[in-house]
């Protein structure tokens, strides 16, 4: 598969009132063309934090250093200017709550308009046609009509369809969805994969798809990167991360999940709680993150720091101990 | 066999909209009843603005229901005065969704935790505090958190605290409104043992409000399910996940992704199209009508009563599933 991103070495570093915060730390990922890649981890974890990276969209004081491959350019490097034209165009991006991400001052039909002006240069009436495709690609009802409607006038799985519509605008190389289902119900977020499943079918996409439910990513992700304290700790094809995951903070993350057909009731069912906190790491570390809460750590684990290797054909892990490869598989 | 701890008939609330909004009245429970035994656990699942919080709600007498009784422990506490309330209060205890905005900031643990027995006079002699380090040390804490504040605990430290305080009475019954909804996932299968365990060792009973399936499943012993401000189905978990009978029910549990990408993907797919209508002007006959599949000309015209599926308690709100019950019984 071509690569479409590449992203090198990222780390971030961000600044809160104690000071810095290694937010992300020694990034690699690669995402290649129509692949659909889940960046899955728990809050705090920095995969919000790439995502933003890469479309240069931290807080000015943020320090990042590495590279962000995208069609032969290196994003960090870019000039401002060329950079908003990327924003938009070739890279869109949805975000978690699409009230938020919204104008409230303005029309939907506005909003998207806008978007096509700016990087397509459409006016007029052939402006407003093509939002209002754009509106019926998400499936949203009489579109003409919803393109005059405020965002408050819409529900939030509509919203988040308008989001979706906005960013497919100009036939984005990579679309980034940022947990784009997390505030909505099931019966809404069903509806919403299913859109992006079908529309990633149709145009070919590629799409990083950054969410801690490992239910959404079961169902759309081609490959899986799991991140813990800033690091990608785990990279491996979707059914083999499911199948048998490697690094125990992935398997810990799939035992601790309800999933249906367990009972607390039944004899020994219980859930697998993964011990202590995540880590806010102030400086870097020679020692694996997850160390202290790892079951499988040894003395080397907190001498020094794990790199990500390959173990299998489209799997890496980043542990020294890793889980056996077959006795891996997580419970059902 | 004693009776049930809490039982509910006919429950109504109705809101009234601030007068800007039109002044109309929202029916958030438009008839609810259901029955918790000794030492079970309920839950009552549903997407956001089913109501089920408001359930909760009027169950603790947070809020005056519009019509209906509720009964706990055999005493109809529908309408009785704030003093006779007081002692039932405090057998009834609630467990809030948020752990950062249900502790006061201002309190340490220690006093959080022994507020409920103040707040009840009880074991004045004894003192607070060995009771209050009890309850701390049942949730899985140390006591050396009795002294800090909560900003010092993480997300998942400052909900067991808010169990502490719940359960320092030992009460009756448990009211939990979506108290895992805030947590990750590592850190909400910690607490979703220990409710499990807590149940077991001290015996109450619990309303488990939620929206998660999967959380509802590990859980609960029975389970009812609300759509715009009805049970639509209720019964065993073995019932409404084994064997869902309501339309509602089975669409729910259909979206609801799976953590297994082979079983997400090779599942039959039925998307429920629409979003739930307006607590203002529900729609006239079965609620779901507008929404379901099975939907015909009865159902937009005729509200359906609940049916019993079968003897066992297992109830379903549904035109459809009488008729097909009135056919298998012919056919035998």
């Amino acid at each position: 598969m071509a690569e479409l991103l590449a992203v090198q070495d990222l780390e971030v570093r961000l600044f809160d009132r104690s000071g810095v915060v290694l937010a992300v730390r020694d990034v690699n990922l690669t995402i290649g063309q129509g692949e659909v890649v889940a960046l899955v981890g728990e809050s705090g974890c920095g995969k919000s934090v790439t995502a933003l990276a890469i479309l240069r969209l931290l807080p000015a004081d943020a320090r990042i250093s590495g590279q962000v491959h995208f069609d032969g350019h290196d994003l960090l490097q870019l000039p401002l200017r060329q950079m908003r034209r990327i924003r938009g165009s070739d890279i869109a991006m949805v975000f978690q709550e699409p009230m938020s991400s919204l104008n409230p001052a303005f029309t939907i039909g506005n909003q998207i308009v806008e978007v096509l002006k700016l990087h397509k240069g459409l006016r007029g009436q052939a402006a407003r046609t093509r939002a209002a495709e754009l509106l019926s690609l998400v499936r949203i009802g009489s579109p003409e009509q919803r393109l005059r409607s405020f965002p408050h006038q819409l529900s939030g799985g509509m919203r988040q369809r308008a989001m979706i519509a906005m960013a497919l605008a100009c036939d984005p190389k990579l679309l980034i969805l940022d947990e784009p289902t997390t505030a909505l119900d099931v019966t809404t977020q069903a509806q919403i994969l299913d859109i992006v499943r079908d529309l990633q079918k149709r145009l070919g996409m590629s799409i990083l798809l950054i969410t801690h439910d490992l239910g959404v990513v079961a169902d759309l992700a081609d490959r899986v990167a799991v991140m813990y304290a800033g690091n990608k700790v785990e990279d491996a094809e979707v059914h083999r991360l499911f199948a048998a995951p490697r690094h125990p903070y992935t398997v810990g993350l799939l035992r601790a999940l309800p999933r249906r057909g367990r009972r607390a009731g039944d004899a020994q069912e219980r859930l697998t709680e993964i011990p202590g906190l995540v880590p806010v790491l102030r400086e870097s570390l020679a020692a694996c993150a997850f160390a202290p809460r790892c079951p499988r750590a040894q003395e080397d684990c907190s001498r020094q720091a794990p790199h990500l290797e390959q173990c299998e054909v489209d799997h890496e892990v980043a542990c020294f101990h890793p889980e056996p490869a077959t006795v891996a598989r997580v419970l059902r | 066999m004693t009776g049930p701890v809490l039982e509910v008939t006919d429950l109504r609330m109705e809101f009234r909209a601030p007068r800007s909004a039109g002044g109309r009245r929202v029916q958030a429970i438009r008839e609810v009843s259901l029955t918790i035994g000794e030492g079970e656990i309920l839950g009552l699942v549903g997407e956001t603005g089913s109501g089920k919080t408001t359930v909760g709600k009027c169950v603790v007498r947070l809020l005056r229901p519009t019509a209906g009784t509720i009964r706990f422990a055999g005493r109809d506490i529908t309408t009785m005065p704030a003093r006779a309330l007081r002692p039932v209060r405090s057998q009834i205890q609630m467990v809030f969704q948020d752990p950062y905005s249900s502790l006061d900031p201002r309190m340490t643990v220690g006093q959080i935790v022994a507020e409920p027995l103040r707040a009840h006079g009880r074991f004045k002699d004894l003192g607070v505090r060995p009771l209050a380090s009890r309850a701390i040390e049942r949730v899985g804490l140390s006591t050396q958190v009795l002294d800090r504040y909560p900003n010092e605990l993480s997300g998942g430290q400052r909900q067991r605290v808010g169990l502490a305080r719940a359960l320092v009475l030992e009460p009756k019954l448990l009211i939990a409104d979506e108290p895992v909804s805030a947590l990750d996932v590592s850190v909400r299968a910690g607490i979703l043992n220990l409710l499990a365990d807590l149940q077991k060792s001290m015996g109450f009973s619990c309303l488990f409000i939620t929206h998660d399936l999967g959380v509802a499943e590990f859980l609960c012993d029975r389970v009812a399910v609300m759509y715009l401000g009805e049970i639509v189905e209720v019964g065993s978990r073995d019932e409404v996940f084994g064997d869902p009978r309501h339309p509602y029910t089975r669409s729910l549990l259909g979206a609801a992704p799976l953590a297994d990408p082979v079983a997400q993907r090779s599942r039959e797919r039925s998307i429920m199209p629409g979003e739930p209508p307006s607590a203002i002007s529900p729609p006239p006959g079965c609620s779901l009508n507008p929404r379901c599949p099975l939907a015909d000309t009865r159902c937009s015209t005729e509200a359906p009563v609940q049916t019993e599926v079968s003897p066992t308690g297992h109830l379903a709100r549904c035109h459809r599933i009488q008729e097909q019950m009135s056919l298998e019984v012919s056919h035998t």
